[in-house]
């Protein structure tokens, strides 16, 4: 029962970052794209802690916070660079 | 099979439509700051609570994940916010239902009281020469 809804919970984050993927490709301009970029980055954060629960190591929660902390600078790095150069 | 893990996987499926519903807002809104605003607020929430019902599926993993969960809660807000100013700094066109633009009256005021300001210091020296 519980294997059967986190699997459901799984597919419907998939079928939401491929919705991501799609204003990642088409978006007019640069914003479109960081903040596709950053949703994209949000969803795999949950995604990584699901992949935790089922091979069940506590290890990859360590790798979904550094996977955190790096997209969150590199949002940063990016739009501090649209906005005044670097 | 336990109550406690029942409730935690109907918490993760309602993340999970969150996440869901703050994708179809990034793929459906007409501007880039109502982009900004739907993706970022519905997935902050998704993850939030996707990541607080794995919490409570499996107990003793409570503490990484409550970190975790304010990491995303602290970080979130500010990438958003730093991604809107940028837009609007490099002029990102508004859609056409836009009706008010605060943001630009303030900067106005700000350069008029700074210029007024800046002539009125120079005539002080003036005076004081």
């Amino acid at each position: 029962m519980v294997d059967l809804i986190l699997n459901i919970a799984l597919f419907i984050m998939l079928a939401g970052i491929l919705l991501t993927l799609v204003r990642f490709i088409k978006g007019p301009s640069v914003v479109d794209r960081v903040i596709s970029f950053d949703v994209m980055s949000i969803v795999s954060i949950a995604l990584i802690a699901m992949i935790a629960h089922s091979v069940f190591r506590v290890i990859y929660l360590d790798v979904a916070l550094i996977y955190g902390l790096l997209s969150f600078l590199g949002v940063l790095i990016v739009s501090r660079y649209l906005e005044r150069g670097l | 099979m336990n109550i406690l893990a029942i409730i935690g996987a109907f918490v993760t499926l309602t993340g999970a439509i969150f996440l869901l519903l703050g994708s179809i807002g990034l793929l459906r809104m007409p501007d880039s700051y109502t982009r900004i605003q739907a993706g970022t607020k519905a997935s902050t929430l998704g993850s939030i609570l996707s990541l607080l019902g794995l919490g409570l599926v499996h107990p003793d993993w409570l503490g990484k994940i409550i970190l975790l969960i304010l990491f995303v809660l602290v970080t979130n807000p500010v990438s958003s916010h730093i991604i809107a100013r940028a837009a609007y700094f490099i002029n990102v066109p508004f859609t056409d239902k836009t009706v008010v633009d605060k943001l630009k009256e303030l900067i106005n005021a700000q350069t008029v009281s700074k210029k007024y300001k800046i002539e009125k210091g120079s005539a002080e020296r003036k005076e004081g020469d």
